[in-house]
């Protein structure tokens, strides 16, 4: 059953991978991508990490793929004329795919792996007795992996100041929001009250 | 099991200082704004002087800490105090260059302070994990600093260039590592090192070969050097200095702890790659620098070239070599940032200049830049008794030692590669002093002036005390073979 799986969803995602650099859409990329994730987030499951699986979901699917489809929405760039010197180049390209096909064959075919080495991950990876896999993965995360947690933080603050130093622009003309001079505002200056008589109306100097 | 406590934290000291001193002037910058840039520039200057000493203050017993992935050695802090040093001269010589461009941010050097971060991770990385960190806080920064000149197409041009070939290296670097740590097991240096006795298998050698790519690329090594020549001169002069300076030690330190720390065993199979890159980057460096016009496009060929004569200290594997490289380093660094001194210099009519042949005739309106430049130009042809003749002779005289015959070749196909190079370089040379002169420049900024001076005085006088650098590389060179 286990199997049926495992080659139920690597084959999709496999597939659907093949198809987001395959699709003319580039809406229709981005969404043989999010199945891709998908396919990926039930081979984690499979594992027994169905933490990693829900993450997978929550922040790829949820974020990354919404964001992708944004960005391939708001941009208008022609896919169909980028894709003009695809015929061209196919000859070279077709011959050079081929000869590392080759390769890799040749390379796979004598391809061993030591016993040793495959002894070596299975004995770090003993199972945990008695504690999920997020408690677990929430031990060495703070502790073990501190230093990598760091780093990864220092590498998403220079995403973030990289994006606002490439992209912010102080633009004139445009109305901002000042909240200080808001709050600054006295009633008096700017409301006036008046007491309208019922049937005639405001005065027409007042509206 | 796992204990924390904030005194075996001491050999991260440097790391540490930059990144929350980074972080306050993150935090200084966004309430201030723009008014804040000179305070900003100031206290990296502040921060880097403090990160220095604190690498001085470590002490140079071999410890890792964070459970094996950060090790403090000798060979680390000798390259983490040359990358903070280049950093250091990166900020100072841009800091009259962003306001005349008027493209002043005080995220500048905020930037080079965080690739600066990344830059000390790798050269104290002792895994897979912690050099790919290392390299990817080193690279983004780099790339967004390619790109600061935002209004400017070369300067967009060059940051996209940089940021899209340098994702692909990335994969290429994390592919190689995951199939090794699929054939080992670990992802530790020295663990990869214990479980690779005997014959390594054909998977292991595919991953080391793009490993090897991956770190080829950051080198800027041929035949994975096409973006150097477009991104050095696209990117704002300044910029392109500090590429062509820390990161290269950084990433040189990163491949020798990599290679030397991870797969000793092996040796064989790395060297022939090795040999191949370093031919191919010298040889590359040589001939393609001939034809160049744009001074920066020059140092972008010199700077491939030279990547290749120090990949020559890393194909021996041996205790010589490592020194080789280590003080072909430290003369590269002065070199470099000596030149790109004087090419920030070249300002006239109130914007900057930068082919090779504005400088005709500088040798009459500006004898002293003109000698400087002359001294650099020829250090970097490796003439004696110039700093760069020392350079390359540690790093000749290490291969031949070895005694390996193709090793011997190679130090061969180096000293004729230096002379096809030396043509060029004295071709600028010739240009300053015996062309008619055009208008002179402008007047160098402060910065560039205190930069030029010290990397002088290094190229030149070099030879009188060789041994505070020399000896300190050779103990350097000893930590990574205890």
């Amino acid at each position: 059953m286990t199997a049926l799986f495992f080659y139920l969803f690597s084959t999709v995602a496999v597939a659907s991978a093949f198809m987001v650099i395959a699709a003319r859409n580039p809406v229709h990329s981005v969404l043989y991508l999010i199945l891709a994730f998908v396919n990926a987030a039930g081979l984690f499951i499979l594992l027994g990490a169905e933490f990693l699986a829900m993450l997978l979901v929550v922040v790829y699917v949820g974020a990354v793929a919404v964001l992708f489809l944004f960005v391939v929405m708001m941009l208008d760039v022609d896919f169909a004329e980028l894709r003009q010197g695809f015929l061209q180049y196919l000859p070279i390209g077709g011959l050079i795919g081929l000869i590392f096909l080759v390769e890799l064959v040749l390379v796979v075919s004598t391809w061993s792996i030591s016993p040793d080495a495959l002894q070596v991950p299975l004995a770090s990876n003993a199972p945990l007795e008695g504690i999920t896999n997020t408690e677990a993965i929430g031990r060495v995360l703070y502790t073990r992996y501190a230093y990598f947690f760091q780093a990864a933080g220092l590498i998403l603050l220079v995403a973030m100041i990289g994006a606002i130093v490439l992209t912010l622009r102080e633009r004139a003309g445009v109305k901002r929001q000042d909240i200080s001079a808001q709050n600054a505002r006295d009633p008096k200056e700017v409301l006036t009250l008046h007491d309208v008589p019922s049937r005639k109306g405001l005065p027409e100097s007042v509206s | 099991m796992n204990t924390f406590m904030a005194s075996s934290f001491g050999p991260a000291l440097p790391e540490i200082i930059l990144a929350i001193g980074v972080l306050v002037l993150v935090l200084v910058g966004a309430f201030m704004g723009n008014r804040s840039n000179w305070i900003i520039g100031t206290a990296s200057f502040a921060l880097l002087a403090a990160a220095l000493l604190a690498v001085g203050l470590t002490p140079p017993t071999r410890t890792t800490i964070f459970a094996g992935s950060f090790i403090s050695d000798d060979f680390a802090r000798y390259m983490k105090a040359l990358v903070l040093l280049g950093s250091a001269a990166a900020i100072a010589l841009s800091s009259d260059f962003m306001e005349r461009e008027g493209f002043a941010r005080f995220e500048y050097p905020i930037l080079i302070l965080l690739s600066t971060i990344g830059m000390m991770m790798m050269i104290s990385a002792n895994d897979l994990i912690a050099l790919y960190l290392g390299l990817e806080l080193q690279s983004l920064a780099a790339y967004v600093i390619a790109a600061i000149h935002r209004d400017n197409v070369r300067s967009s041009e060059a940051g996209l260039k940089y940021f899209v070939l340098g994702a692909l290296s990335s994969g290429m670097l994390l592919y190689g590592a995951s199939l090794v740590y699929g054939f080992t097991g670990t992802v530790s240096f020295p663990g990869i090192a214990s479980s690779l006795q005997g014959e390594a298998s054909i998977g292991l050698i595919l991953g080391l070969v793009f490993l090897s790519a991956g770190v080829a690329f950051k080198l800027a090594a041929a035949p994975f050097h096409m973006w150097t020549p477009d991104v050095y001169e696209g990117a704002p002069t300044p910029v392109t200095a500090f590429f062509a300076s820390a990161p290269k030690a950084a990433a040189m330190a990163m491949a020798v702890r990599l290679f030397i720390g991870g797969f000793p065993s092996i040796t064989e199979s790395w060297q022939q790659i090795i040999v191949f890159v370093s031919i191919l980057s010298m040889v590359i460096g040589a001939f393609a620098a001939i034809g160049q016009t744009n001074v920066k496009r020059l140092m972008a060929y010199s700077s491939i070239g030279n990547v290749g004569y120090a990949l020559i200290g890393l194909a021996t594997g041996t205790q010589a070599g490592v020194q080789g490289i280590i003080i072909y380093m430290a003369i590269y660094l002065a070199m470099t940032l000596g030149t790109f001194a004087l090419i920030i210099g070249m300002r006239r009519g109130n914007q900057y200049v930068e082919t090779i042949a504005d400088l005709s005739g500088a040798a009459q309106t500006h004898p002293w830049r003109a000698f400087c430049l002359a001294m650099m130009m020829f250090s970097l042809a490796g003439i004696p008794p110039l700093a760069g003749f020392f350079s390359k002779f540690y790093i000749f005289a290490a291969a031949i030692q070895t005694g390996q015959m193709m090793l011997v070749v190679l130090a061969v196909i180096g000293v004729l590669t230096s002379v096809v190079g030396a043509f060029y370089y004295i071709r600028v040379v010739k240009i300053m002093y015996f062309d008619e002169p055009k208008p002179g420049f402008e007047k160098l900024p402060d910065g560039a002036q205190a930069v030029l001076i010290a990397c002088s005085v290094v190229v030149v006088f070099f030879w009188l005390i060789p041994s505070p650098l020399v000896d300190s590389a050779a103990h350097a060179a000893r930590s990574l073979f205890h």
